[in-house]
């Protein structure tokens, strides 16, 4: 059954409290009276009330000095002023002392029902908002960021000091570092934080859409476009815009993009006018955008008003201590979700995640641990319930040459074929891999081989 | 058999309250006594409002030597209120044997219309009943349909039925069986 709202009504007059109190109480309301300002101090002390209806006129202490006591004790309750005479200057005093309205002496039956019920609405909605912002704040917090390491550290500190600036921002960092992450802690880190944050993934969209998801369309403006639709940086208003992989757009894009961050304006796919836009952006990339400069495919000039600021993400495997901190993390987050009573990694199996090369960084990691806990059935997670692609111990191989060449081929394997990758995580030149790989007689299956 | 008693307070039209009383004992299950007209209550008037005081009239009654009947409702044509409202359709005590109903507001001639005698006749049938609703101990529903649902205005009157939701029902139930008060 729901909660009666608490209602406090104060008034010297005995005729007005009992017929107001009656009247309320059929309302489904709890009833207090007061018959002075003293008395209504004395029962708010002793238990909290949702709304009261002051009398402005009352011997001794009157209604606006007495709102003025009440919202000290507890500034949530709403006032409302009763007078028997309406005036500007009583409107003006009640409300400019924090009543939430006034009522003039006597009240139509539906007007004082509704603005008691808008009232009551009024303070559950403030409540809500209030239960919202710390809950946005509780879950976008940068403690989310887990890692001790010095290069996370150096991170949360990037974020720390450029978050509350309306700085642009360019994250780079492999696949799976969790660059995404980090672009949501340095919105709520922001000014902006209350406002929408907006994602948008560049490549996963051909250019024709990308277009219309970043600036939006008119009705009618392609075959398709029923409706006006507005774009990211539209949505985003007051917020921030988060575009990962920005190497992946579209030179055109990018020209329409750099007039967007210099200008602060859009203009809609199908529309004339151009319209003005406040967000903060964001960007991501996975790629090398300086080498894509180079190769022209990226424009220097968009790269110039991205990198304002720049956070790089260590791939998993440079900072191999924050994985039992890692692994921890995510064993608490899936035994929560998964109601799982797994407590921790056993430490032969977190030996063997030491090991790992994790190409995929935390995202792979994540996904692993997901997997083990699936498969779990103690309160720790055993090496058997990892499916994980480990570095062998060279087997067989009894020269230098040979265990290189099994842990080079390993190496690779792990990165899915990807040379660029593998000699990142090898440590040597792409170009010294590839003449070990010809050597080795190696060469890239394709899903499309025989 | 439970008695309902009506009493007609000053010049009610006759039929007006023949037809409450019928209706009544049906939702009810009960016997509807018209009592003999009672004169206006002058005691009740305040000059400055031209209105009468639905409370003056409830202790008027609440305080007869006569209040023998299960419960008493007096009916008027006049414009009741109590001090702090503009307005009331009616007043009753909570959980006791005495309301008070008035026609006045139900006519639809109030608001510049025609007079409309069976929806004059349906409101105050369903003010009667939710006035005699709060003498069972019941307080406003939230229920839109009703009839203990709270009406402020003839709107909301003609939106609620003349029933009791199921809820309402089941908590007046006690008192509805007792045959007395």
């Amino acid at each position: 059954m729901e909660k009666k709202p608490n209602l406090l009504i104060v008034d010297d007059e005995l005729i007005v409290r009992d017929s107001l109190s009656k009247w309320f109480r059929e309302e489904n309301y709890d009833v207090s009276t007061a018959d002075s300002a003293a008395a209504a101090l004395a029962l708010l002390a002793e238990r909290p009330f949702d709304i009261a209806l002051v009398d402005i006129k009352m011997p001794g202490t009157d209604g606006i000095e007495l709102q003025r006591r009440l919202k000290e004790i507890n500034p949530d309750l709403v006032v409302i002023i009763m007078t028997g005479y309406a005036s500007v200057e009583t409107a003006v005093s009640a409300l400019k002392n924090g009543a939430y309205d006034y009522v003039t002496k006597p009240f139509d039956p539906d007007d004082i029902a509704h603005t008691l019920k808008n009232a009551l609405a009024h303070k559950s909605t403030e409540h809500e908002n209030v239960r919202l912002r710390e809950t946005i704040a509780a879950t976008t917090k940068p403690q989310d960021l887990v890692g001790q390491s010095s290069a996370m550290r150096r991170v949360c500190e990037a974020i720390e000091t450029v978050g509350p600036t309306d700085a642009t921002v360019l994250i780079t960092g492999e696949s799976g570092t969790g660059k995404e992450l980090v672009a949501r802690a340095i919105h709520s880190a922001s000014p902006r934080r209350y406002n929408p944050f907006v994602v948008l993934h560049c490549g996963a969209l051909a250019e024709s859409l990308l277009e219309s998801e970043l600036f939006g369309h008119e009705k009618g403006a392609f075959t398709g476009a029923q409706y006006r639709k507005k774009g990211s940086f539209e949505t985003a208003e007051g917020g921030s815009v988060f575009l990962d992989e920005i190497g992946d757009i579209s030179l055109k894009t990018q020209t329409d993009l750099l007039r967007v961050l210099q200008e602060r304006e859009i203009t809609r796919v199908g529309a004339t006018q151009p319209l003005h836009v406040d967000f903060r952006c964001i960007a991501a990339t996975n790629k090398n955008l300086e080498g894509l400069i180079e190769e022209g495919k990226f424009r220097c000039d968009l790269f110039y008003r991205l990198n304002v600021f720049q956070i790089h993400l260590p791939a998993l495997r440079e900072r191999k201590e924050d994985i039992p901190l890692l692994a921890d993390h995510f064993v608490h987050k899936f035994a929560v979700a998964m109601n799982k009573p797994v407590v921790r990694v056993a430490p032969g199996a977190m030996e063997l995640l030491m090991r790992c090369a994790w190409p995929g960084n935390v995202r792979e990691l994540e996904n692993a641990i997901e997997r083990a806990m699936v498969v779990a059935h103690n309160s720790e997670l055993e090496p058997g319930d990892f499916s994980l692609r480990l570095p062998t111990s060279y087997g067989s191989a009894r020269t230098l040459e040979e265990a290189e060449r099994v842990h080079i081929l390993e190496v690779l394997d792990e990165c899915h074929g990807n040379q660029t990758l593998a000699a990142e995580v090898l440590d040597i030149d792409r170009v010294t891999l590839h003449n070990k790989l010809k050597r080795y007689g190696w060469k890239k299956v394709t899903a499309d081989a025989p | 058999m439970k008695c309902i008693q009506l009493v007609p307070l000053g010049d009610v039209p006759p039929n007006l309250v023949e037809v409450l009383s019928v209706t009544l004992a049906k939702v009810f299950s009960a016997r509807c006594q018209i009592l003999p007209p009672q004169p206006t209550p002058a005691y009740a008037f305040n000059v400055d409002r031209g209105q009468y005081s639905s409370m003056q009239i409830l202790a008027r009654m609440a305080a007869s030597p006569n209040l023998t009947a299960w419960k008493v409702l007096a009916v008027t044509y006049f414009d009741l209120y109590i001090p702090v409202l503009t307005f009331v359709f009616g007043e009753a005590q909570l959980d006791g044997a005495c309301a008070v109903v008035s026609a006045h507001r139900l006519r639809q001639e109030v608001y510049g219309f025609p007079a409309d005698q069976p929806l004059l006749q349906e409101r105050l049938l369903k003010e009667a009943v939710h006035e005699l609703g709060h003498t069972l101990g019941l307080m406003h529903c939230d229920d839109r349909s009703c009839v203990m649902s709270s009406s402020h205005s003839v709107e909301w009157i003609d939106l609620k039925t003349a029933r009791f939701c199921a809820t309402c029902q089941a908590n007046s139930q006690p008192r509805l069986a007792a045959t007395t008060r």
